[in-house]
């Protein structure tokens, strides 16, 4: 056996600098979370301190939900995430399959193209953008910022996923085509469940984003019925800069939701990085 | 013989993707760099050709905000090359120890900030570094450092470092991730063969593990120049449109979001904003084709 790899006091310091670092990743999150349960006295008396029976107070809450709309804001962004990860995974797999499927004329100049804007941020068109939604009319409502995010993942969905279709047999595509299926049955019934862990990862992937965009809900979208939470949460907390219970209540409202979301996902989301998607 | 049948079904398949892709995201980004040639006087749109460009680059008051905004954006990457990419490559190379306990909590806990946004992250350091909350002063003072403490979000010299660095904590996660997928790649034989060598520790790390994952730091270095170089929601919500103290955190995602959309008493200007999208495009453009043509052909791979 080596030594340098069974070393108690290796382990030891590299526990020591894994644990230091978790804290220092945690620690705001955990400041904050605390406070927006205490009144304002012991936020500031005590920042680091615990809510106890003295301390606990939920008035920041109360505030919150008086005067801002959190539940339609966050009705939004589930509305939006959710829709631009379906729009995303349907038309990205289907565009996957043709291109790894299919032998056609500008087979690798389309993959090209598609792959284009994995390195373009979008955010560079805005101006075009928001000139085009307004001419159509999209401005301010919930399909703007659908479009704009399933365009924004289509072209890494296509990227990944058909990297994994390669993998599909050609020998079960065949005995479908033999049996008399069509080409979007074998596609629909037969590929698409074998590429579901494909299209998990592409899903995380896009969920955080799409999530936390400030950018073009605050450009496309900033009317008061189609505040997505991030902009919410930005807006209500620049009004209410003074009242510190309420800014820390807002904060928390904001990280809850995505903290749950990330402990019933995180092994899929490890796992989808770490199992070479990204190449 | 017949003619070989249209196959309508690939089509069917290629056209809402590519249908979607053109028209929200490449039809704008080449109708955004035409509407950079453009200019609005009295209400009509007239072509001026690089006159925009010229306003940007050679105008006293447009000149001075653009390259203050270009310096301060390099400033954000070298923060982010210098300090991101090293601490995440450390972290990667003490959680793939193969006989590391609780390897996967630490993984998940370190991440958390990376899925939390922006404007969580800029306020709750706002708050937290604040002189009236005064967390950050009586932990200094805990230490004894208290002398070392200033508002720094609020003073011109070290606010947009201190941007930075949040941003450093923020996103530590991806390249910790992306390394740490690339280090558990690194087959268990390639390592025992330099431990018979008698390579081990960090002599291993560094001379085997480290030019194995040459290719990921490169991946890495790309998506942050990338990311950096359209950042805007962090500073944003931290500081504002404005990207104060005096224009002090000011990148190029700010200065064209004020310029194109108006702010407070300046005018939008969505030909300005081209313009400055333009140069964002080319910017970035350029990094990439720095890394796909310089870098990246270059770098040894090794077969594994």
């Amino acid at each position: 056996m080596n030594k340098a790899r069974t070393n108690p006091l290796n382990a030891f310091a590299m526990h020591g600098a894994l644990i230091l670092y978790t804290l220092i990743a945690l620690f705001p999150v955990f400041v904050i979370l605390i406070n927006s349960f205490k009144t304002r006295k012991a936020i500031f008396r005590e920042p680091l301190a615990l809510p106890d029976a003295d301390s606990f107070s939920m008035i920041g809450y109360q505030t919150a939900l008086k005067q801002g709309d959190f539940f339609l804001y966050f009705q939004n962004s589930l509305i939006v995430t959710v829709a631009s990860l379906a729009l995303v995974l349907l038309f990205g797999a289907m565009a996957a399959y043709a291109l790894s499927e299919y032998r056609f004329k500008g087979n690798t100049l389309m993959g090209l193209y598609l792959a284009l804007g994995i390195m373009i941020p979008i955010r560079i068109g805005t101006v075009a953008i928001l000139e085009m939604m307004v001419a159509t009319g999209l401005v301010n409502t919930l399909w703007a910022l659908i479009l704009v995010y399933t365009a924004q993942g289509l072209p890494l969905a296509v990227f990944i996923l058909s990297e994994f279709m390669k993998q599909v047999s050609d020998d079960l595509k065949n005995a479908g085509r033999i049996d008399g299926l069509s080409e979007y049955t074998i596609f629909f019934r037969l590929v698409l469940p074998l590429v579901r862990p494909a299209m998990a990862t592409v899903a995380v992937f896009n969920m955080i984003p799409i999530w936390n965009d400030l950018w073009f809900p605050l450009i496309l979208a900033p009317a008061e019925e189609t505040k997505t939470l991030t902009l919410g949460s930005q807006v209500f907390i620049g009004q209410f800069v003074t009242d510190w219970n309420a800014v820390l209540s807002a904060l928390s409202m904001a990280i809850l939701p995505v903290l749950i979301l990330y402990v019933i996902f995180s092994r899929q989301l490890i796992r989808g990085i770490t199992s070479g998607a990204v190449k | 013989m017949t003619k070989p049948r249209v196959r309508w079904h690939i089509a069917v398949f290629l056209a809402p993707a590519v249908l979607i892709y053109s028209a929200v995201m490449i039809f704008p980004l080449f109708n955004t760099l035409r509407l950079a040639l453009y200019s609005r006087v009295d209400q009509e749109r007239i072509f001026t050709g690089l006159d925009n460009f010229r306003t940007l680059f050679f105008d006293p008051i447009w000149a001075e905000q653009f390259w203050n905004a270009l310096g301060n954006n390099f400033w954000f990457f070298l923060v982010h090359m210098l300090v991101q990419n090293p601490i995440g490559i450390a972290l990667a190379a003490i959680l793939s120890h193969p006989r590391l306990r609780f390897a996967a909590l630490y993984r998940s806990a370190i991440f958390i900030p990376t899925i939390l946004s922006f404007v969580i992250i800029g306020f709750a350091w706002k708050l937290i570094l604040s002189p009236i909350w005064g967390i950050a002063p009586s932990m200094l003072d805990a230490v004894g450092l208290k002398s070392l403490f200033a508002p720094w979000l609020g003073k011109e010299e070290y606010a947009l470092t201190t941007l930075a660095l949040i941003s450093v904590w923020q996103f530590v996660g991806i390249p910790m991730m992306l390394i740490y997928a690339a280090l558990l790649s690194i087959p268990e034989e390639i390592l025992e063969a330099g431990e018979i060598d008698g390579i081990t520790g960090l002599a291993a790390f560094w001379k085997i593990k480290l030019p194995l994952i040459l290719p990921s730091i490169g991946i890495i270095s790309i998506l942050t120049f990338v990311g950096n170089f359209n950042a805007f929601d962090l500073i944003y919500a931290s500081q504002g449109a404005l990207a104060g103290p005096d224009y002090s955190t000011d990148i190029l995602g700010t200065f064209m979001y004020r310029t194109f959309f108006g702010f407070q008493l300046q005018l939008g200007d969505p030909h300005m904003g081209s313009a400055i999208a333009g140069a964002m495009f080319a910017i970035i453009l350029v990094g990439v084709c720095i890394y796909l043509f310089g870098i990246q052909t270059r770098m040894r791979r090794y077969q594994l």
